[in-house]
């Protein structure tokens, strides 16, 4: 179903089938619907969709980071050094959260501990993962600080968050992500809450990070200039599928999803202004109260046709690295 | 946070003569005579002497003056000298002897100083009533907690359940219930509570705790149900909030997650609530020790109210009211000290 373009010794991270359910008093919602990607070591992936999409529930999915319930992971792997995440008891999914693989949330403000200070927070993942204590600890703490840009490092360990900005909030994020040298870090739109300029601050420094570190990273945003500028690889999401894979060049110059041709006429055209007007496209986001039955785009897809209301597409090669979920890419198409 | 503590301080002292004039004029107010329990056969001129000799002929200023005096002024000072001789606090210290002879504050029913009886009968009160207080909050803190981690689990459901009786019947009432049912038809613990019980060796523990049970019980119940509603609600509020996400997603265990962040976030405003509900003690005791017959502070204030003995009812009064003022400075302070966040200064 994937691409299979990559070799699989040649991939961190393989998520195959991932399905993921929300029961609510409302009925279910099938948040994310067969969701198939891998990693490879030091990329940067990149992930687009409009809010909704099911980006973070995916992520969330992958580290049992949903409480369940209300959450329910009904089919899928994940694959990680070997073992299936899916299957992996919470007691030994800790050894790899914050250890292995770093996460940094959405949004700066209220993803720390208000009560604790930001040298406690940080020195948390360095006891638990690497072991080390009082002093080591604040020396490592003090020096993921320096890394990420927060000048008078050793000083600032002693702050509580409310004493820091949004950016520098931001920063604290990483380095507590990157406390452990993760493998991964996967980060969940970090800079949608911040402004303009801190926010391509944030992207010089991970960037930066990422030469420095060798880490691979999946980079979630609905910002489509964000990724022009960092990413190798994309994942177009729509309706909790995938719908469009591509290498980055290739997403700009030749997309095939029509999902995907309509994202690119919305960024607008000066470069690094916020390009988070999705929903200019006509029409409502699928509802997602059940799993598909029809191609999840087609209630406001230009091109659609019959066979878009009977079937959801699987995803279609194209080229190395690049599928897409729609049946215009069949070898014989239903209609000219 | 220190000059914030002393501004509060200092403002508190005018608060608390306000509410000292507050009450005095209302027992000023309220109809009655001291000398209504004075035998119908003394002479009518008798009586009038008798009054005078209670101070009674006075204007009203002077006499608020004098009370102000006596309870800001000589009663501190009889306390300092009974720390420094008879306590095990400060007993090592060298004796103070600050006190004089001067004139106490005096109940007309007993003859003697007020804050004499009142030091007599508040270890009572602190051991029925503050149990109950400690025993609650100290049952409610996990049921709150567990509640919360386990929503609309069985063990949330019955938590619920007991809160909403505990919530709903007063313990006037539940008070008189549990009589009936364990001393009356069981007859495991005693209906009235023997204060005069002296706990010497194992037996007279195990007395002194079978009647204490039921007091203590019966407040508790109460305290419980509040103090863990509230445990829950603000654990609750805290688990869906974002950091700790944050903190799964650092690989911290469950239990680190919830007892240091969760509820290091909760305890702060949870703090507070048990801090000001520390008055409400010596509330719930008026009644409680009414239904048991602890012969405690609460007891202390309805006998002198029935005997019209002012100069009582005012000190108690003023003590309760002190409490509230006391413990108001305290939930604050301790706000402050709990949450980062709060800057008083
Ligand atoms: N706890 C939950 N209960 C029910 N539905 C949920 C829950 N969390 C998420 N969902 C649903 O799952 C779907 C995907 O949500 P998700 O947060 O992954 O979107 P997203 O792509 O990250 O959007 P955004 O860009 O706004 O962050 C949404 O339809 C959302 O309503
Ligand atoms: S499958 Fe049909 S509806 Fe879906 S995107 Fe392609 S053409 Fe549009
Ligand atoms: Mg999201």
């Amino acid at each position: 179903m994937a691409d299979g373009a990559a070799s699989r010794s040649d991939v961190i991270l393989d998520v195959s089938g991932l399905k993921t359910v929300f029961r609510t008093r409302g009925g279910e919602v099938h948040a994310v619907n067969d969701v198939s990607f891998d990693l490879r070591p030091g990329e940067l992936l990149g992930v687009v969709g409009e809010s909704g999409s099911g980006k973070s529930v995916t992520m969330m999915s992958l580290l049992g980071l949903l409480p369940q319930p209300p959450a329910e992971i009904r089919a899928g792997t994940v694959m990680f050094g070997g073992q299936d995440l899916l299957k992996t008891p919470d007691r030994d999914l800790r050894h790899i959260r914050g250890a292995r693989i770093g996460f940094v949330f959405q949004d700066p403000m209220t993803s720390l501990n208000p009560v604790f200070t930001v040298g406690y927070q940080l020195r948390e993942p360095l006891r638990k993962h690497m072991g080390l204590r009082n002093k080591a600890a604040q020396d490592r703490a003090c020096e993921l600080l320096e890394l990420v840009g927060i000048p008078d490092a050793r000083r600032r360990l002693s702050d509580y968050p409310h004493q820091f900005s949004g950016g520098m909030r931001q920063r604290v994020m990483i380095a507590i992500a990157l406390a452990c040298d993760p493998q991964i870090l996967i980060a969940d739109e970090p800079t949608t809450a911040l402004d303009v300029t801190i926010q391509a601050q944030i992207l010089d420094l991970m960037a930066e990070l990422r030469e420095r570190l060798k880490m691979a990273v999946i980079w979630i945003t609905h910002d489509l200039g964000v990724i022009a500028g960092i990413a190798d690889r994309v994942l177009v999401m729509y309706g909790g599928q995938i719908v469009e894979q591509a290498p980055v060049h290739e997403l700009f110059t030749e997309p095939k999803h029509p999902y995907t041709q309509a994202l690119l006429t919305t960024i607008p055209h000066i470069r690094g202004a916020r390009a988070d007007k999705l929903t200019v496209i006509e029409g409502q986001p699928p509802i997602l109260s059940a799993a598909p039955a029809a191609c999840s785009f087609a209630a406001r897809c230009p091109v659609a046709f019959a066979r878009c209301q009977q079937e959801n597409p699987p995803r279609f090669a194209v080229a190395p690295d690049h599928d897409a979920a729609c049946f215009l890419l069949t070898e014989e198409p239903a209609h000219a | 946070m220190l000059t914030f503590t002393i501004r509060r301080l200092l403002t508190a002292v005018p608060t608390l003569l306000f509410i000292s004039l507050v009450i005095f004029l209302l027992l000023e107010l309220a109809p009655g005579d001291p000398m209504a329990q004075v035998p119908l056969t003394v002479p009518p001129e008798v009586k009038q002497r008798m009054r005078e000799a209670l101070g009674l002929g006075e204007p009203v200023p002077v006499r608020f003056y004098k009370w102000l005096v006596q309870m800001f002024w000589i009663e501190p000072k009889v306390f300092i000298d009974w720390m420094t001789r008879d306590s095990w606090l400060l007993g090592w210290l060298p004796d103070t002897a600050l006190y004089s002879g001067e004139q106490r504050v005096i109940s007309w029913q007993t003859r003697s100083p007020v804050m004499d009886i009142i030091v007599q009968r508040l270890p009572q009160t602190l051991w029925v009533v503050g149990m109950a207080y400690v025993i609650g909050v100290l049952i409610a803190l996990p049921i709150g907690i567990i509640s919360a981690y386990r929503q609309y689990s069985v063990f949330d459901q019955v938590g619920t359940f007991v809160s909403m009786i505990g919530f709903s019947i007063p313990p006037f009432f539940s008070g008189v219930v549990v009589i009936v049912i364990f001393s009356v038809q069981l007859g495991w613990f005693p209906s009235i509570y023997d204060t005069t019980h002296r706990v010497v060796d194992w037996e007279t523990f195990k007395v002194q705790i079978s009647q204490m049970v039921m007091p203590v019980m019966v407040l508790a119940l109460q305290t419980t149900a509040q103090i863990s509603r509230f445990m829950r609600a603000s654990m609750l509020d805290n688990l869906g909030q974002d950091y700790v996400r944050t903190a799964r997603a650092k690989g911290m265990r469950e239990r680190t997650v919830v007892l240091i962040h969760v509820l290091r976030n909760s305890m702060i405003p949870v703090v507070t609530v048990i801090a000001l509900g520390v008055p409400s003690i010596f509330g719930g005791a008026i009644i409680t020790e009414q239904i048991f017959k602890v012969n405690g502070i609460g007891q202390l204030f309805i006998t002198a109210l029935k005997a019209n003995d002012l100069p009582m009812v005012l000190t108690v009064a003023f003590i309760f009211a002190f409490l509230i003022v006391l413990f108001n400075l305290i939930a604050d302070v301790l706000y402050g000290v709990l949450d980062p966040r709060i800057r008083y200064d």
